[in-house]
């Protein structure tokens, strides 16, 4: 199987060909925010130096989220249409489980964390089992105060702090580690591995990122409005 | 001579757009997804929920285009995309899956400004014969714009503040008009008198300028104060001197813009080219002008819709304009202004 992975969720841009188990070509980046100009040119410069046409592929993985909106929609779209147009298979996988399989260590917790600032976080607690993150508490946006109440029942085990976790050094408490070096950043290639053990999505067009937040605007007006039934706001003309 | 197929994808505010078009300008399918019910609810566009829309439609629109279009991925010759100007979260949806689709088939890539694409909308009603003059009146946008010869527009005058379209639409809400108010203000027009005889801004003016901002302040003023003491308004009455004011300042300064740029051809484009009084009027007064044929962008293609993005995309395909995969949204794109105006 030959698959394209990818993962656009913040900062870093992580990309990776792969047959199998074989990691063909990977590459992380982390010097530009520009995803929507630089994804592309990477995963077709890629794919031509594996000697691979767009065709090849049988499976893209994307990281879709949580993570920046703008982020996750250009990585989504990129793998949503690519599999669309290909007829190929789609797999969208956490982008905090994506920053989890950095770690291997069995019975590991390993809380990621993105910063969504004024104190929020997108988070989610993991544990290795049988060399894969595994969900503990379910990815939310939450506050951190909240976030580490939660946390709080792990006191006496290590949890291993990654994403945006060295955000806030002095709040975490003394049972967090941080990841270092090659482990901090999101691993497209540990993406593509870790996707080909999941079944692929069954229905395309209904693919979206996973915002884990309504908008503002959405929000309010649901607050407004709890019996409106919101599936038919946009109409074919 | 073999067929051009182009696929045009449009996402630039709140239309999810995807079209198959022939030659440039034949449309074999033109798929519009509007999110208007879901924008109504704000009063307005958000655009974080605009991109949400975007990318639940946009695989549902390519099927649909080529379903209707009944053609496959081996018939296509290109890929035509709206980059600019609009919402770049929005853009960022039509551009990566045009790009994603163009790249998959290994297709040329056509970037598009979504300007040019509403002023091509006139040429599926005939062949646009340069040199050309477009009124382009929009959401976001008034302006006038001078194409010399294929494929070169030069702005010789726009709005100094609101667009037209956006003037209709604040006006509309103060009456209490849902989002998007211009068809309906539209339709109250013609069944009231000018009563109130706004002003005509910058009408006078030796510019092709336009400028909204007085009209709308001072419509808000007069209803404000009529319904501080207690008098109720005809919203008719509101509405056609409202429309008079407007259509009067774009007619009469495009007329004076066709005096000093002769053309063989006015185009009349953008959303609020739909508007009924816009088109008598502009229709009556090109009478004048013997030498100037009036082309009108087709009711329905007025508003925002791949299929003019694939009639402009097809004059950069002949020129062999195409993009590179790192074509990125430019949310604030824009003609030059043509080298003989100052500003
Ligand atoms: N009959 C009409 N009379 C007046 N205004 C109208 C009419 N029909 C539509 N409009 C206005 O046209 C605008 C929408 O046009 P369009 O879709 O071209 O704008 P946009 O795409 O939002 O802006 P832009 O094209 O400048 O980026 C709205 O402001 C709407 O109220
Ligand atoms: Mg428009």
């Amino acid at each position: 199987m030959k698959v394209l992975a990818l993962d656009a969720s913040n900062r870093p841009l992580s990309i990776a060909v792969l047959e199998d188990r074989q990691i063909l070509a990977t590459t992380t980046t982390t010097t530009h925010q520009k995803h929507a100009q630089f994804l592309l040119p990477i995963i077709d410069g890629l794919m031509k130096d594996c000697g691979l046409k767009p065709a090849d592929l049988d499976r893209v993985v994307v990281a879709y989220g949580p993570g920046s909106y703008t982020g996750i929609r250009i990585a989504t779209a990129t793998a949503k249409v690519l599999a669309f147009t290909l007829g190929i298979q789609l797999v969208g996988v956490s982008s905090l489980q994506t920053l989890a399989l950095n770690f291997t260590r069995e019975r590991q917790l390993i809380s990621p964390m993105f910063d969504a600032r004024n104190q929020n976080l997108f988070a989610g607690l993991y544990r290795i089992k049988d060399g894969k993150p595994t969900v503990v508490i379910p990815d939310q946006h939450v506050e951190l105060s909240r976030w580490l109440t939660k946390l709080a029942s792990y006191k006496d085990e290590s949890i291993i702090g990654v994403g945006d976790a060295d955000h806030f050094p002095d709040q975490l408490p003394a049972n967090f580690t941080m990841a270092e070096n090659l482990n901090k950043l999101p691993q497209a290639a540990n993406l593509g591995l870790f996707g080909q053990t999941l079944p692929a999505v069954q229905d395309i067009d209904s693919f979206v990122p996973n915002y884990l937040r309504l908008t503002k605007a959405e929000a309010d007006w649901q607050k407004l409005h709890p019996e409106e039934d919101s599936s038919s706001y946009v109409e074919k003309v | 001579m073999k067929r051009n197929l182009m696929m045009a994808f449009e996402s630039s505010c709140d239309e999810t757009s995807v079209a198959i078009i022939e030659n440039g300008a034949k449309i074999l399918s033109n798929v519009v997804a509007t999110q208007i019910k879901s924008h109504k609810r704000f009063g307005g566009v958000v655009p974080e929920v605009a991109s949400r829309h975007h990318i639940e439609e946009i695989t549902i629109c390519i099927r649909d285009a080529m379903q209707e279009a009944n053609v496959t991925y081996d018939d296509l010759d290109a890929v035509a995309v709206t980059y600019g100007p609009g919402l770049v979260g929005a853009l960022l949806i039509g551009v990566t899956a045009a790009k994603m689709v163009a790249w998959a088939h290994q297709l040329p890539l056509i970037p598009v400004n979504h300007l040019a694409g509403h002023i091509y909308a006139a040429r599926f009603v005939e062949p646009i014969e340069f040199p050309a003059l477009a009124l382009v009146v929009s959401g976001g946008h008034t302006e006038l714009v001078y194409m010399p010869k294929e494929g070169e527009f030069q702005i010789i005058g726009e709005t100094r503040d609101d667009a037209a379209g956006e003037a209709y639409d604040k006006v509309g809400r103060v009456m209490g008009i849902n989002y998007p108010a211009g068809p309906t203000v539209d339709a109250m027009a013609a069944k009231g008198n000018d009563t109130f005889d706004f002003p005509r801004a910058m009408d006078k003016d030796a510019n092709y300028d336009f400028s909204f901002s007085g009209l709308k302040s001072a419509f808000i003023n007069t209803y404000h104060h009529a319904e501080q003491v207690g008098n109720k308004l005809n919203h008719d009455d509101l509405a056609t001197s409202f429309q008079n004011a407007v259509v009067d300042v774009l007619v009469d300064k495009t007329l004076r813009a066709l005096k000093n740029y002769p053309v063989k051809q006015l185009i009349l484009a953008g959303g609020v080219a739909a508007n009924n009084g816009l088109r008598t009027r502009l229709s009556a007064a090109i009478d004048q002008l013997p030498a100037t044929q009036l082309i009108m962008a087709p009711r329905k293609l007025c508003g925002d819709n791949a299929a003019m993005i694939g009639a402009a995309g097809y004059v950069l395909f002949k020129e062999g304009h195409f993009a590179g995969l790192d074509l990125n949204a430019d949310p604030s794109l824009e003609f030059d202004w043509a080298p003989d105006v100052i500003q």
